[in-house]
């Protein structure tokens, strides 16, 4: 019989990666709450997981949820968290992440933005995207494809 | 550069991450917290339960065994946070450096063996500081005087040492027997109770 790994060994394992897109979905203002929500309610749920289930994908349905409503608690409180330079924390130039770019991505309507954190900061697979988006692989390649067209457009290198 | 290449790059956030993960793990969202600690008998690996204490081992070069078996056996909501055994640190450190005879912590028996096992291990709890038993009158306190084997084995799989004093079990005639954490360990601890001359 599978059992479950110890959540512990759960974080070890997928702690930056949903910092990382808390990030990118939420800002950096909000990652941090966010992060500490999104393991509450998973640590919550966990021990009636399946064993057998996606863990990665799994935790990252959780976190999306949570940027979601982070952005919406955002939205009713109106702060404009988006004016605060996240340049700053983000190195000028090299290997670090397009500041104007997850700027540009946090403006996309929120399945083609979630679609777009999921795939390039989680990078998680079509499927796993289509099932954090709780839609049809199909749809989520669509979410994907239109906010990967709508980036383009806008973005000037 | 395509715009999948600059989505790709990744953000340093090892710090940062690390940080939150911690304070998430000190809030008590876990049902085990577990700690490696540096004692005077090498590194513990310590664990508690919402109940009280469930674990202390010896073999810390493999913490990933001793949290597999408290995941299947106890809850798999389990986190690393030192901060939360605080009390247990401080009695055992107290112990090593001799200010303290007894523990006063709640035990979570759930990683003990049942029946004959279970009652070895209660006999082994109430054995003082400074005094010793054989097997063959632990066998018979937990009341089979012929199981002295069994006995053995159930000190053998005692989860947590140091605080039941498996170590207070000795051959007659005096002979060290054997111990979990090796023998020497059990020579130290013995040494420092004065039950065996330094």
């Amino acid at each position: 019989m599978t059992s479950l790994p110890p959540f512990q060994a759960v974080l070890d394992e997928h702690r930056e990666d949903v910092y990382r897109f808390l990030i990118a979905l939420a800002g950096r203002q909000e990652a941090d709450d966010c992060f500490q929500e999104t393991l509450m309610s998973a640590i919550r749920a966990y021990p009636k997981l399946d064993p057998a289930a996606n863990l990665r994908a799994w935790l990252f349905t959780i976190a999306r949820r949570k940027a979601v409503d982070a952005h919406r608690a955002r939205g009713r409180r109106a702060i404009p968290v988006e004016t605060v330079p996240e340049a700053a924390v983000a190195p000028a130039n090299g290997t670090g992440p397009d500041p104007e770019l997850w700027g540009l991505v946090r403006e996309l309507p929120p399945k083609q933005r979630a679609a777009v954190a999921l795939r390039f900061v989680a990078d998680l697979s079509h499927a796993e995207v289509a099932g954090a988006l709780d839609c049809s692989e199909e749809a989520a390649r669509r979410s994907l494809h239109e906010g990967l067209e709508r980036l383009r457009e806008e973005w000037v290198r | 550069m395509s715009l999948e290449r600059v989505l790709s790059r990744k953000q340093d956030v090892a710090e940062a991450s690390e940080l939150a993960a911690r304070r998430f793990a000190e809030s008590g969202a876990a049902d085990v917290t577990y700690a490696v600690e540096p004692s005077p008998l090498g590194e513990l690996f310590v664990a508690t339960s919402r109940r009280g204490l469930l674990e202390i081992g010896f073999h810390t070069e493999d913490v990933p065994a001793y949290l597999q078996r408290i995941a299947r056996r106890v809850s798999p909501r389990i986190l690393e946070a030192p901060g939360r055994l605080d009390a247990v640190r401080r009695q055992l450190d107290d112990y090593f450096v001799g200010r303290r005879d007894t523990f006063e912590l709640p035990l979570d028996w759930a990683l003990a063996r049942q029946g004959f096992g279970r009652r070895v291990l209660d006999v082994t709890a109430r054995i003082p500081y400074g005094d010793a038993l054989t097997y063959r009158e632990l066998a018979t306190r937990a009341g089979n005087p012929r199981a002295v084997r069994a006995a053995g084995s159930a000190l053998g799989a005692n989860p947590l040492p140091i605080v039941v004093p498996c170590h207070r079990v000795l051959r007659t005639g005096g002979a060290l027997g054997g111990y979990g954490g090796g023998v020497e360990r059990k020579r130290w601890l013995l040494e420092r109770e004065g039950v065996l001359g330094a």
